[in-house]
């Protein structure tokens, strides 16, 4: 039978929901593939959603390249996101970002997987805001 | 696939002189594969007069395939007669819950001291399943089903069979925080369910003037439907869910401003009455 594509319907909520915080907020599918972040997000990483959109998280850790506060870097499944769509547990860290414009930014992040009905994963958050320096 | 429409109304029933047109029902309706398989989508009030005329039928098993279970949508269940004949085999379908089952869910309106009796007491031959969300065959027909944007657990069906489809989205708000105009088609609900149906049956509840003040509720305005319908690509559209207040002049302006906002020949959208039939 036919199965015209559609995100499931907890990306959908996740991403409406998203699109009007004020607070930058990062959405990856169950790979961990972007497929959302709002407004105040690309301001934080310095790249607009359009031409992020579909990054795997090799590519956005090359881009981002998290790191520790002794400049450490981080693998992306290391950082809380990363423990949300790989091992289905809420994390909360703080980081650093490199932004792709090459602005150094200390973040504190809370990620959480999405969890269905069927209580299958399909994807995970990320909410993070800036740490004074 | 012939279907037959037993109830349409929206929310609460609404009988009366000013409904007679388009009924007071609320949603029910008769699907009838070419091989005679039943599938009865919804039990709200309509499914007394449908189990009424299968009273002398014994075409079995009666696949009932629940959107979700706001009463409106089940409060007819028990006045179903082919539910207190012994050998009827009904088979139930509604939206998975993580928590508690369907049966439990269905008997927390079927049961004391909503209705004098609880499910469990019933003759027929009752079973409960998740709405199949990976498609699953009944009779003759694929039905797959997805959440779609409502209040609660609520899902929509797509039924295919003999090379037609036919797509249920009743309860339904895709424009929720969402511009349907300018989102890419996978980020609205309801999209893969319905794309390329040849009959879509869509909740059309309110004006665009109504929904400005029942943003949330989880229904749509004609505005929803006829961007929603365009964006689907689907043959015809058919409104439901009618709102209770409105009768069945306001209802026939609602359809209107769906075929101007829609831009396509008339055939293509009408309202769903009561008692009417329409061949897939």
């Amino acid at each position: 039978m036919s199965e015209p594509a559609q995100r499931h319907l907890i990306l959908i909520l996740a991403r409406s929901f998203s699109s009007r915080l004020a607070t930058p907020v990062f959405v990856v599918d169950a790979g961990g593939n972007v497929i959302y972040f709002n407004e105040a997000a690309e301001r934080l990483l310095g790249q607009r959603f359009v031409e992020g959109h579909g990054m795997s998280p090799d590519e956005y850790g090359k881009l981002f390249q998290p790191s520790d506060d002794e400049g450490n870097l981080l693998p992306v499944a290391e950082t809380p996101l990363g423990i949300a769509f790989t091992h289905r547990e809420t994390a909360h860290g703080k980081l650093t970002l490199r932004s792709a414009d090459g602005v150094l930014r200390p973040i504190a992040v809370t990620a959480f997987p999405l969890l269905a009905h069927t209580e299958e994963l399909v994807g995970a958050i990320a909410i993070f805001w800036e740490r004074p320096t | 696939m012939r279907l037959r429409f037993w109830g349409c109304r929206g929310s609460i029933a609404a009988p009366g002189p000013e409904t007679m047109r388009y009924g007071g029902n609320t949603s029910c309706i008769e699907v009838r594969l070419d091989d005679g398989t039943l599938i009865v989508l919804d039990a709200g009030t309509g499914a007394r007069a449908l189990g009424h005329a299968l009273a002398g039928e014994t075409a079995e098993p009666i696949h009932l395939l629940l959107t979700h279970l706001h009463v409106d949508h089940i409060e007819g269940l028990g006045a179903f007669e082919p539910i207190w004949r012994r050998e009827t085999e009904l088979h139930l379908w509604g939206p998975a819950s993580p928590v508690v089952s369907l049966d439990e869910r269905v008997a927390t309106y079927f049961s004391p001291p909503l209705f004098p009796l609880h499910l469990s007491e019933v003759p027929a031959r009752c079973t409960f399943d998740d709405a199949p969300v990976n498609g699953r065959r009944i009779g003759s027909a694929m039905v797959r089903s997805d959440q779609i944007m409502h209040q609660g657990a609520t899902v929509g069906y797509r039924i295919e069979a003999d090379g037609r489809v036919l797509t249920y989205l009743t309860d339904h708000e895709p424009a929720l925080g969402m511009d349907m105009d300018e989102v890419p088609t996978e980020w609205i609900s309801g999209f893969g369910l319905a794309a390329g149906a040849d009959v879509l049956i869509h909740d059309c509840q309110y004006t665009p003037q109504e929904y400005a003040t029942r943003f949330g509720f989880g229904h749509s305005s004609s505005e929803h439907v006829a961007v929603f319908a365009r964006r689907a690509e689907v043959g015809r559209v058919v409104l439901f869910h009618h709102d209770p207040m409105h009768t069945d002049a306001e209802l026939e302006a609602i359809r209107d401003d769906v075929l101007v906002r829609w831009d396509v020949e008339p055939e293509r959208c009408e309202l769903a009455a009561e008692g009417a039939e329409l061949q897939v």
